[in-house]
């Protein structure tokens, strides 16, 4: 289950990304991200609630990514789920997004 | 598949993988190099436990399985290669010899040999200790393609992915891969390639983008590490490129890889630098690069290997090396038939009867006088000569092999009776008939084991003579005049006449008091029962032997002399003809009779007057050489009337020249050699019997012999000969 919340944090959108990101739900994560592509775009990408993602996942964030920077409104992604964080490291993608990546221990 | 004939296979290519595995074994000591004899020798037990393998031969298989495995640690420079090695393993390929005779008779593993069999592989289990290896359990098919590496080797694989656009529908995932690598060893170091990734709408969710390079550290081998993308090859773009290490590693293994018709491609992918989903690949964009290119061929396959980066240089170089080394060697072997030695014999039976019957025509055609048919038979009659050449040739074997085998028994009996000896071989080219051969490895043991044992002295002896502490023993073989020429020699201690006089005079073999010429004192080892040896040893010396060489010699029509000097060595000649069957002859003619004498060894037709020396010592005047002749019509007893003009024709055997006075020069002619019945062995002078074109018997005269009763009659009263019984 994959779905996107459209949340105001300091009077910032930020879209709360939640559930699996995978080849599945890239479709759906890729119009839904399309769907703030006009003024409304926000300016972070909340991705606490992936429980899990794939490349394919991956691939639809780095697209949202350069998007935005290719329309000037740069977003920034946050609270990286463990998920992500592998994900992302495995691919060695991490520098491609160039987000700071807050390291939660693990042991929580 | 006819299993027996199959196995006749196997065991004559057992056969000769162990006489090669012996040659490397008895001339790998003392070689700088020991590389190319120690590789033979594993690739002799290796392939014939293969072979065995499917043969299902455990005791072979269990048996070559030890041996080769410490072959292999001397390979691998784990072992280096001691006397006593060689020696162990000598017994060893002794022992296999033994199992494929047995093998061979019907009665596979006797229980005695599987007992020498245990023994030896008791005794090699020393040498591989320390690896690892559970000698005692066979594993009858070792795998080239190890699935470890030493630690040592261990380097690291790039490896470069372009995902194909479907991998992610297809349910793959890019990150598994990875991971999954993690789990084969580290990754040190890794960039993905998104570049793919387009922008806006074109960016499609569902498509895959991603590539990655990443450098791999890990002791798996190719097969493992391709394995992992084996789900994604197809549409992807994968290419794994071995460490530096590899390469070398690639190299010797292609080096190593059994002699083969591969094609490039099958060779790398033997010696495991690409594996075969690589080469589909390659060979795949190869077709299609030809056909869009519209030439008839793409880039060469080992071009695109090098250029896609999938294989290092180098090792396609080893691999085409290897490739063009085998079509040369398969050229060389395209060159040889087996053929059964019966069958050749049949041929050069039917040869002879062509030659008589093409003379005969010959003679038929002649009183015809027609010129068209008398050409057409001269030129049959060449072609007949050229066949019976080519036939005869046919025969005609090198003797190097036979030589060759001596080189053990030199190292085992020199061994046994603690002498150094060098044995030196030379000639070992010259060719000769394969019966004569045949017949002729026994005399020359006996010659050979009588020069160790007799000849060459115990060390001290040498020392105190003055002598290198080595001895040397040598064997030459070359043509000369029609016959060939082989000789042992040693730099021993020559033969002892005074020992030898004592004991033939003590054997009553000469009279007391009597002087006899050295050559005569040298011929008496040569009788019966004659040994001056002070012991005896299981090698020699019990007086059985000598006698038994001049019967083999003899009976091959050849001779045998001896050259010896008392302290210093002694030379064995022996002369032998060089075919048994068929002969250029020179025909004469005595009274009615047709004899023939050998053409090798005619050197020239005179007329007998004005060469007359002394008619009462029968000698001839050749242009200041005085020679002894022989008139055939005295030898022969006929005692009709001579011409008025006699012919003489000077023949040589070996160094001494006669001449034979006969009525009439008839010219050259092929003589089939038909033996002569046993009433007839014992006539001299007579070495066979042919068959002229008009269907006439001649005799063919033994030049030895009366060469040898004319240098005798210089000195002495003409000897009569036998009678000779009337013939046809």
């Amino acid at each position: 289950m994959f779905n996107i919340q459209e949340a105001k944090r300091n009077g910032q959108t930020v879209l709360k990304l939640a559930g699996e990101l995978t080849i599945y739900s890239a479709s759906e994560a890729k119009t839904g991200l399309a769907k703030y592509s006009d003024k409304k775009s926000p300016q972070e990408l909340d991705l606490s609630g992936i429980e899990e993602i794939d490349t394919a996942g991956v691939q639809v964030l780095l697209w949202a990514k350069r998007e935005a920077a290719g329309r000037k409104r740069p977003i920034t992604l946050v609270n990286h789920s463990a998920a992500v964080i592998d994900a992302l490291d495995l691919l060695k993608v991490t520098s491609l997004f160039g987000d700071p990546i807050l390291i939660v221990p693990s042991g929580k | 598949m006819d299993l027996d004939k199959a196995k006749q296979t196997f065991i004559i290519e057992a056969q000769e993988l162990l006489g090669a595995m012996e040659e490397a074994l008895l001339t790998v000591e003392g070689q700088a190099d020991q590389a190319e004899a120690v590789n033979a020798m594993f690739r002799a037990v290796h392939t014939i436990k293969g072979s065995a393998g499917l043969f299902g031969l455990d005791g072979i298989v269990h048996f070559s399985h030890t041996v080769e495995s410490v072959m292999d640690r001397v390979r691998s420079h784990q072992l280096s290669l001691s006397s006593a090695l060689v020696s162990l393993v000598l017994e060893c390929h002794d022992h296999l010899s033994q199992m494929i005779a047995d093998l061979q008779g019907g009665d596979p593993e006797p229980p005695a040999s599987r007992e020498v069999g245990q023994g030896l592989v008791n005794r090699l289990l020393p040498f591989l200790e320390g690896k690892g290896v559970e000698a005692g359990s066979a594993a009858p098919v070792v795998s080239r393609q190890t699935s470890k590496v030493p630690e040592s080797e261990q380097g690291s694989w790039h490896i470069s992915a372009r995902f194909g656009a479907d991998v992610l529908r297809n349910g793959m995932d890019p990150l598994s891969f990875i991971r999954f690598l993690g789990t084969l060893g580290t990754i040190i170091h890794m960039a993905p390639f998104v570049d793919g990734l387009p922008g806006g709408e074109a960016f499609d969710p569902e498509t895959c983008y991603y590539g990655f390079e990443l450098d791999l550290e890990t002791d798996a081998d190719r097969q493992t590490i391709e394995d992992v993308f084996e789900f994604v090859r197809e549409d992807s773009r994968i290419r794994i490129i071995p460490p530096h290490s590899k390469v070398e590693e690639y190299i010797q293994l292609i080096r190593d890889l059994p002699e083969e018709e591969r094609l490039l491609g099958e060779t790398l992918v033997a010696g495991g630098s690409i594996t075969a989903k690589d080469l589909e690949e390659c060979l795949q964009r190869q077709k299609q690069e030809s056909y869009e290119g519209g030439s008839v061929q793409g880039r060469l396959l080992g071009t695109i290997l090098i250029e896609d980066q999938a294989v290092p240089p180098p090792v396609v170089a080893a691999a085409l090396d290897k490739q063009k080394k085998f079509q040369e060697r398969q050229a060389h072997e395209l060159k040889v038939v087996k053929v059964q030695a019966d069958k050749l014999d049949k041929l050069v039976d039917l040869v002879g009867e062509l030659v008589i019957a093409g003379a005969t025509a010959k003679v038929l055609a002649g009183q015809t006088r027609d010129d068209r048919m008398m050409e057409s038979t001269a030129i049959i009659n060449n072609l007949v000569e050229a066949i019976r050449d080519t036939a005869l040739g046919l025969r005609m074997v090198q003797i190097g092999e036979t030589f060759n085998r001596f080189r053990r028994i030199v190292r085992d009996v020199s061994k046994e009776l603690g002498k150094s000896i060098d044995l030196e071989i030379h000639g070992a080219e010259t060719e000769l008939d394969k019966s004569i051969v045949e017949k002729l490895s026994d005399p020359l043991m006996h010659i050979v084991r009588n020069s160790i044992d007799h000849g060459i002295e115990p060390l001290e002896i040498r020392k105190a003579r003055g002598k290198p502490d080595a001895g040397t023993l040598s064997l030459n073989a070359s043509h000369e005049s029609g016959s060939i020429l082989i000789e042992v020699s040693d730099d021993g201690g020559g033969l002892n006449r005074s020992k030898i006089l004592a004991k033939a005079m003590e054997r009553g073999l000469i009279s007391a008091g009597s002087a006899p010429s050295d050559q005569e004192v040298c011929n008496l080892i040569f009788e019966p029962g004659f040994s001056t040896a002070d012991s005896v040893s299981n090698l020699s010396g019990r007086g059985v032997g000598m006698d038994v060489v001049r019967r083999n010699i003899d009976e091959l029509r050849g001779n045998i002399e001896i050259e010896t000097e008392e302290g210093l060595g002694t030379n064995i000649r022996i002369r032998l003809p060089l075919t048994l069957a068929i002969i250029d002859g020179f025909r004469v003619g005595v009274n009615h009779a047709s004899y023939v004498v050998p053409l090798d060894m005619v050197i020239e037709c005179l007329d007998l007057g004005p060469f007359l020396e002394s008619e009462e010592n029968h000698l001839i005047n050749l242009r200041g050489e005085v020679l002894p002749f022989l008139r055939l019509r005295e030898v022969f007893r006929i005692n009709e009337e001579p011409p008025q003009r006699e012919r003489v024709v000077v023949v040589q055997y070996g160094e001494t020249r006669a001449g034979l006075v006969v009525d009439k020069l008839l010219g050259e002619f092929q003589a089939v050699i038909k033996p002569l019945g046993g009433l007839f062995r014992q006539i001299r002078g007579i070495g066979g019997s042919t068959i002229l074109g008009s269907g006439e018997v001649a005799l063919i005269l033994d030049v030895p012999q009366l060469v040898q009763l004319a240098t005798e009659q210089k000195h002495a009263p003409l000897k009569r000969l036998p009678a000779l019984p009337v013939i046809g």
